[in-house]
């Protein structure tokens, strides 16, 4: 591929030298050879002029396979470039490496500039793999109605929610307390999956809030993994400050929006 | 204090200072070094109510002049002539008007604003002249025309354009703010949609109709795109609606996202997201794609803002430490800055110039502590900064108009959407007032 890049380029300059030699042979008024140049004195003229200025070009990705979310670390190297861009990247050092996330499979098309003009192109292609939803256990086989999963009385009565202090998402131990239910309700109850709802109080900025609840939401989840869930039957939603429980200015209610919510994920 | 109301007027017409001053003697005293370059004092301009030409000009012509006066108004760079002081003639056309009644006392105008308004055949068609009232020879700075389809708020724009003409002209080459636009979340019933109104809070109207939670509108550079994010079945995601198309486009959902920004080349976009686990501050390009994580420390990040003069740092909200603080970066993750010192900070927004950050702040916040969170401006290069609002309620979402001369900004008696109100000040803190009714929130000030 890259071979190939390089001989087609070559061509219009050796033919430029080749018309550039004829031209100075003629005007210079030396006659004895004009019958024709021979191809082979301009030899030695064009390998150091051409070797110099061709730039080459590699990339590559470590994994060229992920999960969606996951990070990709591209790596690139060139020589006699001077102007190498990665599309959707834009410039980029000559050589060098960068962490992608891509959200859908990306050709990576590098292209390295010299100085002189001459182009030269390197691809890699990340391949990602966009989880596909799993299929809904049918009513029908289930009689309808909760099917395996059980119904929300049931998970609310075995499964408590967790609440967390002021600006926090640690764990407290009572928090731990809850989260040692849902994972052995979720253990005796292999249907089941759970979405962990993040909750704030009112107090302070919405859009602090919001990651706030991620992170909330996420100890929870990551304390149910540790306890053996898998962590495919564990989704997290964020409702930072948006979504409140209790609407009073006072620090019981507070405490009451300052949690971690399980509920059964249909 | 007059010497500090002093300094931030300089800092807002533009004025070339280097002062010192001290706030707050009591709390932890701030030295203000400012260095700002610009044009002189404020001048007297004068605008006569404008003549009515052919045709029923009536309340259109009652919305231009009210508009017109109160652009000049709030433009922070001129003496505004009361027009209980006005002469009492209404000059339309140039050899109507006798310069020699705006220049003397008690008028004493500089520069006089008149025209005519005239209603014709379904449009409205207004000519407006500027005047240099101590010119007697050559008196005339400016000279507009206008046309549009007769309305009441044909009558406004054309107001604020000519508005913008003459604070273009007479304000030091910076643009006016008058055609600019306010983005802002607006509580209906259970559901937040992001409503648009003029500068002024004139022309309130919905762009979203989802259905649903949406907040954290940010327009783009170029005003054809707005970012905001929304909830759906998977939280809350960052949305892209084409002002032009007038609907959603396409942008990729990839775990709960918030606080969208754009780069000042609108070619990409920072956001908080959790896809990794934990929320970190991610760019992407504008369509959502190639996103790339700039920053890695456990902990909420949140409410990225670029540097728009230069695109080339971020300033940030991160509880890496405990209460979230200000920070700034360059914009692929590298130099981290931590800028305030504690309390709980929130929402950045980096004037226009890319000299200052505006935020919210409570200094003392904690559980129990009825600490106010107030507007501040924060100089980067020296870390000083300067408190803007007062013992009025929690304000927040402070965002700077293109100008640099305004600062947009929330208030409200407690933290909920339901009672807070958008109101405008001028960049040294004068001149509030609001913009809306509760019930509106997160203000986004358009780059144009």
């Amino acid at each position: 591929m890259t071979q190939e890049h390089m001989t087609t380029s070559r061509m219009p300059i050796a033919r430029t030298l080749l018309t550039l030699a004829l031209a100075l042979t003629l005007a210079t008024g030396c006659g004895k050879k004009k019958s024709g140049v021979d191809p082979n004195s301009l030899g030695p003229v064009e390998p150091p002029t051409t070797a110099s200025v061709q730039p080459t070009a590699t990339i590559t990705a470590d994994p060229v396979l992920i999960d969606l979310g996951q990070s990709v670390v591209l790596n690139w190297r060139t020589t006699n470039a001077t102007v190498v861009t990665i599309d959707g990247i834009g410039q980029v050092n000559v050589n060098g490496t960068q962490t992608v996330s891509p959200a859908n499979s990306t050709n990576f098309h590098l292209t390295a500039k010299s100085d002189s003009g001459a182009l030269v192109e390197a691809n890699v292609r990340v391949t990602v793999r966009v989880p596909v939803a799993p299929v809904a256990p049918s009513d029908a086989t289930n009689g309808g109605g909760g099917g395996d999963m059980g119904t929300d009385a049931a998970f609310h009565a075995a499964v408590q929610d967790v609440f967390y202090d002021y600006d926090s998402y640690e764990l407290r131990p009572d928090g731990q307390t809850s989260v040692a239910q849902a994972a052995a309700y979720m253990v005796a109850h292999p249907g089941v999956r759970v979405v962990i709802g993040g909750y704030c109080d009112e107090r302070g900025s919405a859009e602090y809030n919001l990651a706030l609840g991620e992170n909330r939401a996420n100890s929870a989840r990551t304390a149910l993994i540790n306890a053996g869930v898998a962590p495919a039957r564990v989704r997290v939603i964020s409702y930072g400050k948006e979504k409140q429980f209790c609407t009073e200015a006072n620090e019981a209610c507070w405490q009451e929006n300052r949690r971690a919510q399980f509920s059964l994920d249909r | 204090m007059s010497r500090k109301t002093a300094l931030l007027r300089a800092m807002v017409t533009g004025f070339v200072a280097l002062a010192v001053i001290c706030l707050t003697p009591a709390a932890r005293a701030q030295d203000f070094t400012g260095t700002i370059v610009g044009s002189g004092s404020q001048i007297r301009i004068a605008v006569a109510d404008f003549k009515p030409g052919s045709g029923d000009a009536g309340s259109l012509k009652r919305a231009f002049d009210t508009t017109l006066y109160s652009d000049l108004g709030n433009a922070g760079i001129f003496d505004l002539v009361s027009k209980s002081l006005a002469p009492t003639s209404t000059p339309g056309v140039p050899a109507e008007i006798s310069l020699g009644q705006w220049s003397i006392a008690p008028v004493n105008a500089a520069m006089v604003a008149f025209g005519n308004l005239g209603v014709s055949g379904g449009k409205v068609q207004v000519n407006g002249f500027l005047f240099d009232a101590k010119n007697t020879q050559y008196p005339q700075v400016l000279a507009k025309q206008y046309q549009e389809e007769a309305s009441e708020d044909s009558a406004r724009q054309i107001a604020h354009r000519f508005a913008d003409e003459i604070i273009f002209r007479l304000g030091g080459g910076t643009a006016g703010i008058a055609e600019s636009k306010i983005y802002f979340v607006k509580l209906t019933g259970a559901n937040k949609e992001i409503w648009e109104m003029d500068y002024d809070g004139a022309n309130q109207h919905p762009i979203t109709h989802l259905g649903t939670i949406s907040i954290s509108p940010r327009i783009s550079p170029d005003s054809s795109r707005l970012a905001f994010v929304s909830l759906g079945k998977e939280g809350f995601q960052v949305k892209v609606y084409s002002m032009l198309l007038g609907r959603v486009v396409n942008f990729p959902s990839t775990g709960g996202s918030n606080s969208p920004a754009w780069a000042p080349d609108g070619k990409s976009i920072a956001f908080a997201s959790s896809r990794s686990g934990d929320p970190e501050i991610w760019v992407s390009d504008a369509n959502g794609n190639l996103a790339r994580r700039i920053t890695n420390f456990k902990g909420p990040d949140s409410s990225p803002v670029f540097n728009p003069r230069t695109g080339s740092q971020i300033a940030w909200i991160s509880g890496r430490t405990g209460l979230p603080q200000l920070y700034i970066m360059d914009s692929d993750g590298s130099t981290v800055q931590r800028l305030t010192d504690g309390g709980y900070v929130s929402s950045p927004s980096w004037s226009p110039n890319g000299q200052f950050v505006a935020f919210a702040w409570d200094r003392k916040y904690g559980p129990g502590a009825p600490g106010g969170r107030d507007i501040y401006v924060m100089e980067i290069s020296s870390k000083k900064w300067i408190q803007l609002t007062h013992d009025s309620g929690l304000c927040d979402f402070p965002s700077w108009s293109p100008d640099g001369r305004h600062i947009v900004y929330t208030n409200g008696p407690n933290d909920r959407a339901s009672s807070s109100r958008i109101f405008t000040m001028l960049a040294d803190g004068t001149q509030k007032h609001a913009l809306t009714g509760p019930g509106a929130d997160m203000p986004n000030w358009s780059w144009k």
